[in-house]
């Protein structure tokens, strides 16, 4: 990796927390590879806060997850055909995005096993086309884990498109999300067209994981969509709360990942990941005793 | 209140018709033969032992189920067509309670498919959602998260979304199973005022308690056994759920 030869290892091990954030901070104006990389990140925050709602609310952590692992398919086919990888995962997200919830719609009883199975069908797809691409092993660390460090600047752009995608589909049919989110029948009785809003926001869902494994590779998406817009769930009641909560958290723990994995030369998407993990802990123990304390003053008070 | 004389000023078009109507989930046949006639202004209430097909029948008056054999015609429509002037309200919510939502912004949902289909909520849906709510006596809830409702208050709250779309036609699933006796005779008293102006299809399983509020009682045992103006009496429910029931008689 580049900064090796910048800054030597030994030094930044013995400093304090406060003097490698410093550290980072001083890197982050001279390098524009690190302002690229918390650009990411921020650029992900935003597909993490407004579709990871969606997917806790609606309980479809698993089909996320299933959407997630099989794009590893599309990565692997592009690089064979010698297409960019990225939109390779764009165009296998989005396939998979269709049969999970065509899975989800007509085979109901069998639903998570044969999620399963596309999950691992996927990466099962990916993983050959990896291995008959010549030179290009290495790559797949990177695929699997992310490696934000490495994201070119063009490919700025593309996120900065996807996210805008995202927000206006969002936001020009918010009732509609709203509705089949909360109550599929209900939705249906009122005339909106439920089949299609459902695969819509999957395919949604698998445009924020392509924007995320830019950040965290397609293993550890699955935490940075979900665990923010969860923080968010525990102190806000409404939709529209969660996703500038979950929005803010998500662009926090990238920001932080980035920052601290910095100076000990840490993978830059776990760290995030331990960070979002250990804030969730936290958050629901203490979200818990509020909600135990408020009830033991209620009952008190009379 | 036990006689209300269809409303002379609406269409003699029949509000619901159903006529030979089956129906089989896979191999069991649930409905068969099921002929029902609702004019508008009528205050129907559907009655018979569990599994008997009530909830079906609904189902497929609303258009969530599409029948093997007979038709059914709502407001002169198909029930798909139609499903927008019903106002319905489900036994159990089928929505997880800790979803955070707002009362208010559950009852807006019913004014989903009213004007355009783009964007949030207009002031016009806000505000027929807030006169739901006062009509069913439940505005104070509206900022309440629905989760943190009562048996009764969610019910109310349920009602107050199917009236947001300013349906025809009200269509409700046992809509007193989970709340106790006073709140049942509130919403049903609720219930006598809106169907002055609406009609009202109702299953219940009380047979007994819903006779002096109907206009008429449907008895339905996969297929319709009584079907008269006439109250109910000890032959009809032995013969609609066999001869071990128990009568018990209600005042109110």
């Amino acid at each position: 990796m580049l900064k090796k030869s910048i800054q030597p290892k030994n030094i930044t091990y013995r400093t304090g927390r406060g003097l490698i954030m410093s550290e980072f901070f001083s890197a982050l104006g001279q390098h524009a590879f690190l302002q690229t990389a918390l650009l990411a990140g921020l650029l992900a925050s935003i597909g993490c806060g407004v579709i990871g709602t969606f997917v806790v609310v609606k309980r479809i952590a698993f089909m996320a997850g299933g959407i997630a692992h099989s794009v590893l398919g599309g990565m692997g086919a592009a690089l064979y055909y010698g297409v960019d990888p990225l939109l390779g995962a764009l165009l296998a997200a989005i396939l998979s995005a269709l049969l999970i919830g065509a899975v989800r719609l007509l085979w109901k009883t069998q639903e998570d096993t044969l999620i399963g199975a596309l999950w691992a069908i996927g990466m099962a797809i990916g993983i050959l086309f990896i291995a008959k691409t010549p030179g290009y092993a290495t790559d797949l660390m990177s695929f699997l884990f992310g490696n934000i460090l490495l994201v070119p600047t063009r490919e700025l752009w593309f996120m900065a498109a996807l996210d805008l995608g995202l927000i206006l589909t969002v936001a020009l049919f918010y009732r509609q999300f709203l509705a089949i989110t909360f109550d599929e029948e209900f939705a249906r009785l009122r005339g909106v067209p439920v089949t299609f809003f459902y695969l819509l926001l999957l395919c949604l869902v698998a445009v924020t994981v392509v924007l995320l494994i830019q950040v965290v590779g397609l293993i550890l998406v699955i935490a940075l969509l979900t665990l923010p817009a969860a923080i968010a769930g525990h102190y806000v009641h409404s939709l529209g709360g969660m996703m500038l909560i979950a929005t803010l958290l998500g662009g926090l723990f990238t920001s932080l990942g980035l920052g601290v994995s910095y100076g000990p030369d840490l993978p830059a998407g776990p760290t995030m990941i331990l960070i979002a993990g250990g804030v969730y802990v936290l958050s629901a123990l203490f979200s818990h005793a509020l909600t135990r304390r408020r009830a033991w003053r209620r009952a008190t008070a009379v | 209140m036990t006689e209300h004389a269809p409303m002379s000023n609406l269409s003699s078009k029949p509000a619901i018709q159903v006529q030979n109507l089956s129906f089989s989930y896979g191999e069991s046949r649930v409905l068969e033969h099921v002929d029902l006639t609702i004019t508008p202004g009528e205050f129907v209430g559907l009655v018979g032992p569990n599994a008997g097909g009530k909830s079906t029948l609904l189902k497929l008056i609303l258009g969530l189920l599409e029948p093997q054999t007979g038709q059914i015609r709502v407001l002169g429509q198909t029930p798909r067509q139609a499903a927008r002037r019903i106002g319905y309200v489900p036994q159990f919510p089928s929505f997880p309670r800790d979803f955070p939502i707002s009362v208010e912004q559950v009852v807006a949902m019913g004014r989903l498919g009213i004007g355009s289909m783009l964007g949030w909520q207009r002031a016009a849906d806000r505000d027929a959602a807030r006169r739901a709510l006062n009509e069913v006596e439940a505005l104070d809830l509206a900022r309440r998260r629905i989760g943190s409702l009562s048996g009764g208050q969610l019910q109310r709250v349920l009602l107050a979304r199917a009236l947001a779309g300013e349906p025809e036609i009200l269509i409700l699933d046992e809509p007193t199973a989970n709340i106790d006796q006073r709140v049942e005779t509130d919403v049903f008293d609720l219930l006598a005022t809106l169907n002055q102006r609406l009609t009202i299809l109702l299953v219940s399983h009380d047979i007994a308690f819903i006779s002096g509020y109907v206009s008429r009682v449907a008895c339905l045992n996969r297929t319709l056994t009584c079907h008269g103006t006439d109250a109910v009496d000890g032959e009809t429910i032995r013969e609609l759920y066999g001869s071990h029931v128990r009568l018990v008689a209600h005042h109110h």
